[in-house]
């Protein structure tokens, strides 16, 4: 089998400025950070960005990477809206396609399967079909005759997702208790990058879980990349739960110019082996704030 | 607010209990179908009326799984029975077969029924980017939907909502009978009373104002014209045992209390 291990220099190596790229997980949980901050790092600019958004999203419109974001929600979860993304809306410096959930998984399965679109009623009578124009609607050539939307294929340039375990030739474990859309991500893009916590034996993955939690398989993947705590500061269970206290000064520092100068040069402008042996523990700079935050978490969801 | 909407009326019942009650009885009738809740009050009212009046629902953890019985708010993960596995890929399995039956919040909800929770102002640059549409465009075409609104006030009730994230009557009967077939917006609770649907031409009704509101406090609480029937009942009171199971059972942390201000 092919060794398909790569670094993270060589994962960015493999992206260009301009890609659309599809970046796997849910809201702040098992996202690619790594990657990300790998990205955060490199010159690549004006990307489109394909997301079951959470702070990924953020953290690239903070850098000025993103042209445009195609999303369904941003969320930190536990904290309602991601405040870079926030930004980046109320000063219209990105553009948007904003979809339901649903036609998103679809649009990733239609370019999974090559398909130009799949038919579904979400979106009808909403104002995702009058804020994207480029939207059509298509007549069920049945008795029934019901005009659904067509959800176009969602294809990407580039996938990135993160996992818990992986071997070298490409087959990825997800142990937590949701593989959310990783595979078909990894299904719509040209190139198929992912990150993992470990890079074990392939004869290990059944001591670390059943035959289910093998759910990427090789013929999905392009790269392997191992980054212990490459999820962080988004959950990455069983291996770590979400760092809230990080993720409350990853906001709180947002607010503040200097504090997000500060933010950024202990952990963004830092290499991947930097940021992991940062001091991410509790500060004196990180308290406060959180008003906002409650207000907000009360009508988000 | 006043202070006095917190304490309980004469019956010792208090307004978080009565928003729970309304949110149960937004499954009444139901049979084997995925209560989703969003919300302390509806978190609340999924369980109760779990078990009680609507014992085949089937609830979840929140997270990936439809869990036994109907666990404590806030009880520990690993306190919880699962009954069967349910990721978000399978959840749009369950939206899209109809087979669920949800209680959402809303950060404007408006006359005809629309929800926004993607953005207050001009869609193209918003005055407050919110969390987004998340799934409301298609929940509200495929199950039964209802809305939760803790904060009812002129900003959240208002004539047009900014953006049209959950599909009201008058948008799904525009978009035609793809859209109209599974539509249903069942209720509307908020902390001051419980709103539907149920009128000729399917605009915001008072059904009912929880007991300590005044009519008039929700009409002018409200942005819009609501239709306000000659006489309009209290909520109901909760059973003793119902109201047993919210406090000791459903909610013994009193959780219930640090939603409604």
């Amino acid at each position: 089998m092919a060794d398909k291990r790569l670094s993270l220099d060589d994962l960015v190596g493999e992206l260009r400025s301009g890609m659309t790229i599809g970046i796997g997980g849910w809201g702040s949980r098992r996202k690619p950070m790594a990657a990300v901050r790998a990205i955060l790092r490199s010159d690549l600019t004006d990307l489109t960005v394909v997301s079951y958004g959470g702070p990924d999203v953020g953290l690239l419109c903070s850098a000025g990477k993103v042209a445009k974001v195609i999303f369904g929600f941003v969320t930190l979860d536990s904290i309602p809206t991601d405040p870079h993304f926030k930004v980046a809306r109320q000063t219209g410096s990105i553009d948007c396609m904003e979809i339901d959930e649903g036609m998103f998984y679809l649009g990733l399965l239609a370019a999974s399967h090559r398909l130009p679109f799949l038919p579904t009623r979400a979106g009808l009578g909403s104002d995702v079909l009058r804020n994207n124009p480029s939207l059509r609607v298509v007549t069920s050539p049945y008795d029934d005759a019901e005009e659904l939307v067509a959800m176009p294929a969602l294809r990407l340039d580039a996938a990135l997702i993160h996992v818990n375990r992986a071997d070298a030739a490409g087959s990825g474990q997800i142990l937590g208790p949701d593989p959310f859309f990783d595979e078909l991500f990894m299904g719509a893009a040209e190139r198929r990058y992912m990150t993992t916590e470990r890079i074990i034996d392939t004869d290990q993955f059944a001591a670390e879980g059943p035959l289910q939690t093998m759910c990427i398989s090789r013929l999905l993947t392009d790269g392997v990349i191992e980054t212990p705590g490459g999820a962080h500061f988004t959950a990455c269970v069983p291996d770590y739960g979400r760092d809230e206290e990080f993720q409350r000064a990853y906001v709180s520092a947002a607010a503040d110019p200097d504090a997000w100068a500060t933010f950024r040069q202990r952990f963004l402008e830092v290499d991947e082996a930097g940021y992991q042996a940062a001091d991410k523990g509790p500060s004196s700079e990180r308290a406060g704030q959180q008003t906002d935050d409650a207000k907000e978490r009360r009508t988000a969801k | 607010m006043s202070a006095t909407h917190d304490a309980p009326d004469e019956s010792g019942v208090t307004r978080a209990e009565y928003c729970a009650l309304a949110c149960a009885e937004v499954f009444r009738g139901d049979g084997e179908v995925m209560a989703s809740a969003f919300g302390t009050a509806p978190a609340i009212g999924a369980r109760l009326a779990r078990l009680t009046f609507a014992p085949d629902l089937v609830l979840t953890d929140g997270d990936a799984a439809l869990v036994d019985g109907a666990p404590a708010i806030g009880a520990a993960p690993s306190t919880l029975v699962v009954e069967s596995h349910m990721p978000y890929r399978r959840v749009f399995d369950v939206v899209w077969s109809g087979r669920r039956n949800l209680i959402m919040m809303a950060s404007q909800i408006d006359r005809t029924g629309n929800q926004n929770i993607s953005a207050i102002g001009d869609w193209a640059r918003p005055k407050a980017q919110l969390v987004g549409v998340r799934g409301a465009p298609g929940n509200t075409l495929n199950h039964s939907t209802s809305y939760w609104v803790p904060n009812h006030s002129p900003r959240s009730f208002v004539e047009q909502v900014d953006v049209v994230s959950g599909v009201g009557y008058e948008r799904a009967a525009s978009a035609g009978p793809a859209a109209t077939r599974y539509h249903e917006i069942r209720r509307v609770v908020s902390n001051l009373g419980v709103f539907d649907f149920e009128t000729p031409d399917r605009v915001m009704r008072l059904r009912s104002v929880h007991p300590g509101v005044s009519v008039e406090e929700i009409v002018e609480a409200t942005g819009f014209e609501l239709a306000v029937p000659s006489d309009v009942p209290e909520t109901r009171l909760p059973t003793p045992v119902e109201i047993d199971l919210i406090r000791t059972v459903i909610d013994p942390r009193g959780q219930r209390d640090r939603e409604i201000r």
